[in-house]
């Protein structure tokens, strides 16, 4: 195939619907934050200039180059496109490249596409973004190091929040796929590292006026700056102390009841609800799929409602 | 015989309802390069002109300018109304620009939503807008293309869905940049019978020096941000020198 | 060049080509989500729904088996799911020690494991034959029409646009790039991972700079046919009598299906 080779993409079934509905809303909520956040910093420019860079990610991602064995690295995407376009438009831009992939070539499920996106392209824009405005005063050389270090923990970003999904749906073992995940994604992190280095630099080189594009204010560069480093933090932290101990992690997620909410919510919403001849969990199930759904859609129309931009009739 | 300075000898013949004057423009680009050095032109109703040139004589610049696109010094008229930004909007309806890469300028998945594009943003309403499409793909001869989608076309239907685009605004200007670039032979001939049958003035720039002999009465004549020579096409192929000065070839 | 391997639209005439695109979008979304609702080991409700499936293809006139030959793409994933056989409780069935971790297998995480295979394979059959069906701009607009942020619609419409064209660019860079790489007899071609991963920066770097000077271009031929940050578009779609009908009937079958499933 020729598009993207990670195993990121979540397909269908692979999350419980609570976490796929979960991921929804923190996407949809963060996406109409970044398309007001776009509306004022680009204006009517964001449309041609975010659709083209949306093709080139998706065509960057074709360029892979070989690294060991039979694998080859290729690029994901989500801290170069914050870096060059901003975190924002990264976000979005990202968003279109993942819903092409589900929607065109089925590279990543529908209904799991809220928690892909917030995988591969949210949290990723945000940590790329987050370190690399935290060196922005810095010498070329300290800069780059950290755009390489922002690569790489962004593609490992991804793959710990798709293991945790995938474990908190019941649908793999923590002890299994948590080190499995890093572990693979540990090198593919690298390949994203050395292409985002290569290509950040060769722009430097030939056109650095255009990595101000989407510059934020002093203020907002320190938010982001705090936001990439917590996040780094927490990563780095929290992924060798889970892969040494997933059983603790499992037992910790059992006791706050992590667990039975991913797995069992949709049970959990109506618990009073029963019908005789049909019992309890089936009409439950079907109720809150339909919640579910509701819930989804309302904050897709709120979305709708509170953009600037509008279809409409002329 | 030799003439240097044709722009001396011959005047565009006057007229009434000039779709295009340009009076003293100069545009100096932010990076300090000097583009446009004082450029006047004229065109009447009906006129069909070529632009020629080398590349960087600043064709392209003066061309962005008569939509307003750029902005440099100097006064543009298009139909007697005056460039403002004020007015951009009605003028950008009157002249119809059409880019060089129609990989620029079909920008839609489909073509039905490009050729509607400019006459959705006038403003027109939806039944207007049908039937604008519907007579900017008849007059390209691409009916059937309507549904089609844009990258499954050649370069030369490319090329004609990109005159329908601005075809759709009736304009009553017509500005073409290179537009039998990249063409084989067969779209070539297709377009050029395209361009004379269209009932609209037009300015194309191109280097295909045979189109502009079979194609163009007038010829305008650029070099280094300025006009050089502005005369019939007749007169300026019988120039050697000023062909061989300014980088053309008879042809 | 053409890269038709983009195209996933399958021209034909039939009765689901001519479907308006929202409702194929909501049936395939609710045929999805109703595979996540079937309880594991719901065989005869999962048989039901390949069942729908089947017809549905049957009813696309691209033949019975056309989505279970393309369908092949999303098994690799698979991989993850397999861990679910040690991780669910039941009757043991088998158990082996590795690295002195020991794990079980139970019949009830076999019923889990082939659950969720079948479940995600149908659901992603369902999703190729909504773009096979679906021609990508009528999809694009039925996500407009269902209320997806014109801005990311818009996004989509220009990416699913200039894909093309960029990976032409792509594929001239690499021919380009292996023109340049010729590797004598006995010689390791092109340098280590670093030199490697520096060429494709660099092609990367330089797929960007044109990209972005594109976008200038589209830029100023929107503006320049009226464009000034406000996006109109037309409503091509509109729901008649069957397309209500036939929504109508696929949830009634999806909701059967679900009943089935509890029995």
């Amino acid at each position: 195939m020729h598009y993207s080779q990670i195993p990121m993409h979540i397909p269908d079934n692979f999350l419980s619907l609570m976490v796929s509905i979960i991921g929804w809303i923190v996407t949809a909520v963060t996406l109409r934050f970044a398309i007001s956040k776009t509306n004022k910093s680009l204006g009517e420019k964001q449309i041609p200039l975010m659709g083209v860079m949306a093709a080139f990610i998706f065509a960057a991602q074709m360029i892979n180059f070989p690294v060991l064995g039979g694998t080859s690295g290729h690029l994901l995407g989500g801290a170069l496109a914050a870096i060059v376009l901003g975190p924002w438009a990264g976000m979005l831009v990202m968003t279109a490249v993942i819903a092409v992939q589900a929607l065109l070539f089925q590279d990543g499920g529908l209904v799991v596409m809220g928690a892909n996106i917030l995988n591969m392209g949210l949290i990723t824009s945000a940590v790329g973004y987050g370190l690399y405005r935290g060196m922005y005063e810095q010498s070329k050389p300290l800069k780059l190091a950290v755009i390489g270090f922002a690569a790489w923990l962004s593609v490992m970003t991804a793959a710990l929040l798709t293991s945790l999904q995938i474990w908190l749906s019941g649908n793999a073992e923590l002890r299994i796929i948590l080190p499995a995940m890093l572990f693979v994604h540990t090198f593919i992190g690298i390949g994203e590292a050395l292409v985002t280095v290569a290509a950040v630099s060769f722009i430097m080189q030939t056109r650095p006026d255009l990595l101000g594009e989407g510059s934020e204010s002093a203020s907002a560069s320190r938010n982001w700056a705090w936001v990439g480093g917590a996040i780094a933090l927490a990563v780095v932290l929290f992924s060798p102390l889970a892969s040494a101990d997933p059983d603790g992690l499992e037992r910790v997620a059992i006791d706050l009841g992590f667990i039975g909410i991913a797995a069992d919510a949709p049970y959990q919403i109506i618990p009073d609800y029963t019908v005789p001849f049909l019992g309890e969990t089936f009409i439950s199930t079907i109720v809150a799929g339909v919640i579910g759904v509701i819930v989804v859609a309302a904050v897709m129309i709120l979305i709708g409602r509170g953009l600037k931009v509008k279809s409409s009739k002329p | 015989m030799p003439v240097s300075h044709i722009t001396s000898t011959y005047h565009a013949p006057e007229c009434e309802g000039d779709v295009l004057r340009v009076r003293d423009l100069f545009f100096t680009y932010p990076d300090g390069h000097d583009a446009l050095h004082g450029v006047s032109l004229k065109l009447c109703g009906g006129d069909k002109a070529a632009l020629v040139g080398p590349n960087g004589a600043g064709k392209s610049t003066l061309m962005l300018h008569l939509n307003g696109i750029l902005h440099g010094r100097g006064e543009i008229e298009i139909g007697g109304r005056k460039l403002t930004r004020e007015n951009l909007p009605e003028i950008r309806s009157m002249v119809g620009l059409v880019f060089q890469n129609p990989d620029d300028q079909l920008f839609s998945p489909t073509v039905f939503e490009d050729v509607a594009f400019g006459p959705l943003h006038m403003g027109l309403t939806e039944a207007d807008v049908r039937a604008r499409v519907a007579s900017a793909l008849e007059a390209v001869r691409m009916t059937a293309y309507k549904d089609r989608l844009s990258h499954h076309l050649s370069v030369g239907e490319k090329k004609r869905i990109a005159i329908a685009t601005v075809l759709s605004m009736n304009p009553s200007l017509l500005i073409l940049d290179e537009p039998s670039a990249g063409l084989d032979p067969r779209a070539r001939r297709s377009l050029i019978n395209l361009l004379r049958e269209l009932p609209i003035s037009m300015l194309v720039s191109t280097h295909d020096m045979a189109m502009v002999k079979e194609l163009f009465p007038r010829t305008v004549v650029m070099d280094e941000g300025r006009i050089v020579a502005d005369a019939l096409t007749l007169d300026i192929l019988a120039d050697e020198d000023l062909l061989l000065v300014h980088g053309l070839e008879k042809p | 060049m053409h890269f038709d391997a983009f195209d996933r639209y399958h021209e034909k005439e039939s009765f689901v080509h001519r479907l308006d695109p929202r409702v194929k979008a909501v049936i395939t979304i609710l045929f999805i989500l109703s595979n996540a609702l079937l309880p594991d080991g719901a065989w005869i409700a999962l048989l039901f729904a390949w069942m729908f499936l089947l017809a549905a293809n049957v009813l696309s006139s691209l033949g019975i088996f056309y989505t279970l030959k393309n369908s092949l793409i999303a098994l690799p994933f698979a991989l993850i799911a397999v861990t679910v056989l040690f991780s669910t409780p039941g009757k043991p069935v088998y158990s082996f020690f590795v690295f002195s971790s020991h794990f079980v297998v139970s019949d009830a995480a076999i019923v889990r494991f082939v659950s969720i295979l079948i479940r995600s394979w149908l659901s992603v059959q369902m999703a190729i034959l909504l773009v096979a069906v679906t021609r990508f701009p009528d999809l694009i607009h039925a996500l407009e029409h269902l209320r997806v942020p014109v801005i990311l619609t818009t996004i989509i419409a220009f990416l699913y646009r200039y894909l093309f064209v960029l990976v032409d660019e792509v594929y001239r860079l690499i021919r380009a790039r292996e023109a340049r790489s010729a590797s004598l007899h006995g010689h390791r071609a092109g340098g280590g991972i670093f030199w490697r991963a520096r060429v494709t920066g660099s092609m990367t770097g330089q797929l960007f700079l044109r990209s972005y000077e594109r976008s200038d271009r589209v830029y100023n031929a929107m503006i320049s046919r009226g464009y000034a940050g406000h996006l109109y578009t037309l409503n091509p779609h509109e729901m008649k009598p069957g397309d209500y009908f036939t929504l109508a009937f696929s949830i009634a079958l999806i909701f059967i299906l679900q009943l089935i499933g509890r029995l």
